[in-house]
């Protein structure tokens, strides 16, 4: 062997060695409600955006390959976990994302932890997903029933509606959502006078609202989402609830919501949400590209937190050079997030997202230049004070 | 002022109506399969679907169209019916010589063909269809606000249940439909062309149907899972009233409407549940159904 061949072999062998250091594979698991009451606040959208994070990040020119797959939870605990456990220990799946219905989400959790992978949660509500149900391999994203009570039920309460009442999906969501806004209320000295709990998807709200009318409260808040919400605003215009002179609470409302109402009945709502698509410019380029591919409608918080997530790992993955995950976790906790969407943030030690929340209120017909132009923002709440403080949750592996 | 059940009277009142309101709808839908059943002894487990087609033709009539309410009330039956008719023609009419199961199976097929077609195409948020103006606004009637719509639910069902009745346990026609479900070689001997008067039978069945998702677009929002939640409770209405019986899926329909209301104010956890307890103890004590005959 020559000199010059020896050059050239070693030359050849370390370019191998150095390509093969910087590939990884990664596996992502979208895994939410593809045909049922959240299939379209979540759903194929948050596979596009979750797509969308992986192509803008140049993965593969940064030699991290990744594959997504996604499968339908049903919005049951049990199809979540047997898809969870499917992907974790048959399919090599590295990374779920998503997962809406409290439930579900809280099953996948405990999965994640159990296998040892990580779960990134950007469509379930219940804020025990950073407190009492927390998980060191849980990051939970885009929005928490602590934040949407703080943000709506505040705002309602300061405008003098003291007297509350509930109409609650009758699950792990529609509880914690219920139980933070009361929270709020009887914290700024008001009064919740009852509530009604209504199994989970249900079609018929007229009973509910009567009962909410009958109880002479100022404020019906409807600790309910997706398709539960439109039937139960839409059947409150129907029996003359505001008219008469009672206010509608949405304390989760997705975009996707008002769209399905019109806003001739959602008018005057308001809500709480961490992304609308015409916030900035940058919101309004990367939502113009998303509906491009999902059928000219516009992304819900849901589907850009799966974005946020899925680019925020990528820079995690990139970072630490592998997908070891206590090293990916601590990458991700420790650096600072910033993405187009959100912007600049952070994700705590218990696993809490931080950035800020929006209050808006829904435009009328008039204001409105035509579908998807539906807010108009009340307020921002700054990313301190949107979420539940650390030391309130009652997170139990922090203190370990 | 005396309670009952806690609930104050004018309360009880107003939540008997809601469930009568509910109940327009599930007897609608149960007597659209009892008559299916009755007369073709197939188990139409598409009827779901084709109610939420009701609802969404309906929808399109009024959005590519600008057709309104009332005309879609005539029309949609029509052309969901025809629908139904070519379905019959086409694929349940090879299986009435088998089991029961086989067309059970077909149903419940193109149930799920149908819905995964529309939550393709539209999504599953809802299309919004507004309250026809004539009906909308609402009557204050002392113990509760009734808006006209729902009233006119109440009685657009009765009128098209009690018409149903009518026409098959009181007319020639009737007769004869009901006799060749007994002997259809007998009556096609008559001259009666027995497979047409199946044909248009289930039509009629299916138009039934979508008139139900017709009066049902207004009130809930047309998307294509509405018909999925919905047929499993009037399944359970069937078999409580007896399956095949006119007037029993009429009046069971009806009467659990109201039980379910009352439970939503009594025990609301459990209003998702009641109707099939029922349905578990009917069962037990009368297995034929409360308007059922024993074979």
């Amino acid at each position: 062997m020559n000199f010059k061949t020896l050059i050239l072999a070693s030359a050849t062998s370390l370019l191998l060695a150095g390509t093969a250091m910087a590939q990884t594979a990664i596996k992502i698991g979208v895994l939410n409600d593809r045909s049922g009451v959240y299939a379209d606040l979540s759903g194929e959208g948050s596979v596009i955006a979750a797509r969308m994070a992986v192509e803008d990040f140049d993965a593969a020119g940064k030699g991290i390959t990744v594959e997504i797959v996604s499968a339908d939870h049903q919005n049951k605990p049990d199809v979540a976990s047997n898809i969870a456990r499917q992907w974790y220990d048959q399919d090599g799946v590295d990374l779920i994302v998503d997962v809406p219905t409290s439930s579900a989400a809280f099953a996948v959790n405990e999965i994640t932890r159990e296998k040892n992978k990580i779960f990134m949660n950007s469509g379930a509500g219940s804020a025990d997903l950073t407190g009492a149900q927390c998980s060191p391999n849980t990051v939970h994203w885009t929005y928490d029933t602590w934040a949407l009570a703080h943000g709506t039920g505040s705002a309602m309460v300061a405008e003098g509606n003291t007297k509350w009442f509930f109409i609650t999906a009758d699950y792990a969501f529609g509880q914690a959502l219920e139980k933070d806004t009361t929270a709020v209320v009887e914290a700024a000295g008001g009064e919740v006078l009852g509530a009604v709990r209504h199994p989970f998807p249900g079609t018929d709200f007229s009973s509910y609202l009567l009962q909410a009318q009958a109880s002479g409260a100022q404020v019906i808040g409807l600790a309910n989402a997706g398709g539960d919400t439109v039937n139960t605003i839409k059947q409150a215009s129907e029996f003359g609830i505001t008219q008469a002179g009672q206010a509608l609470a949405g304390l989760l409302i997705f975009i996707t919501d008002i769209h399905a109402l019109g806003l001739e009945t959602a008018q005057g709502l308001v809500l709480t949400e961490s992304f609308y698509w015409d916030l900035n410019d940058e919101t309004r380029a990367w939502s113009e590209r998303f509906a491009a591919e999902n059928g000219g409608k516009k992304p819900t918080m849901v589907q850009a937190g799966v974005y946020a997530s899925v680019l925020h790992y990528l820079k995690a993955v990139e970072s630490t050079g592998g997908k070891e995950t206590e090293a990916l976790m601590a990458a991700m906790k420790s650096t600072p997030t910033s993405d187009p969407l959100f912007g600049e943030g952070m994700i705590r030690e218990d696993g809490r997202k931080v950035h800020d929340m929006y209050l808006f209120e829904v435009k009328s017909p008039a204001e409105s230049t035509g579908p998807w132009d539906y807010y108009s923002l009340l307020a921002t709440i700054p990313a301190a004070e949107a979420f539940r403080p650390l030391e309130d949750g009652g997170c139990a592996f922090l203190a370990e | 002022m005396f309670e009952l059940l806690g609930i104050p009277p004018q309360a009880l009142f107003g939540q008997l109506l809601l469930g009568l309101i509910n109940g327009s709808f599930y007897a609608l839908l149960s007597l659209g399969l009892a008559v299916i059943f009755g007369l073709l002894n197939i188990i139409n487990f598409s009827h779901g679907a084709q109610y939420m087609m009701g609802a969404f033709v309906a929808w399109m009539l009024l959005t590519y169209t600008g057709i309104n309410y009332w005309w879609a009330l005539l029309i949609v039956p029509l052309v969901v019916g025809a629908s139904g008719v070519v379905i019959e023609r086409l694929m349940i009419s090879r299986l009435y010589h088998l089991d029961h199961l086989y067309g059970l199976l077909l149903t419940f097929g193109l149930a799920l063909i149908i819905q995964g077609l529309f939550r393709n195409q539209y999504g599953v948020s809802g299309l919004p269809y507004s309250i026809p103006v004539e009906l909308s606004g609402g009557t204050n009637l002392g113990f509760m606000f009734l808006p006209n719509y729902r009233g006119w639910v109440i009685v657009a069902s009765v009128v098209v249940c009690f018409a149903t009745w009518f026409a098959i346990e009181k007319t020639r026609l009737g007769a004869y439909l009901r006799a060749a479900t007994e002997n259809p070689t007998l009556v096609g001997a008559f001259g009666i062309n027995v497979p047409r008067m199946i044909t248009l039978t289930y039509g009629f069945g299916v138009a039934l149907a979508a008139l139900a998702g017709v009066l049902a677009a207004p009130i809930y929002s047309v998307n294509p899972n509405m018909g999925a939640d919905l047929i499993i409770v009037v399944f359970a209405v069937v078999v409580i009233g007896g399956m095949g019986s006119i007037l029993g899926a009429i009046l069971t329909g009806f009467g659990l409407g109201i039980v379910e209301g009352l439970t939503r104010v009594v025990y609301p956890e459990g209003s998702a549940v009641v109707i099939f307890v029922i349905m578990a103890i009917v069962l037990l004590v009368k297995p034929a159904g409360l308007f059922g005959r024993t074979q």
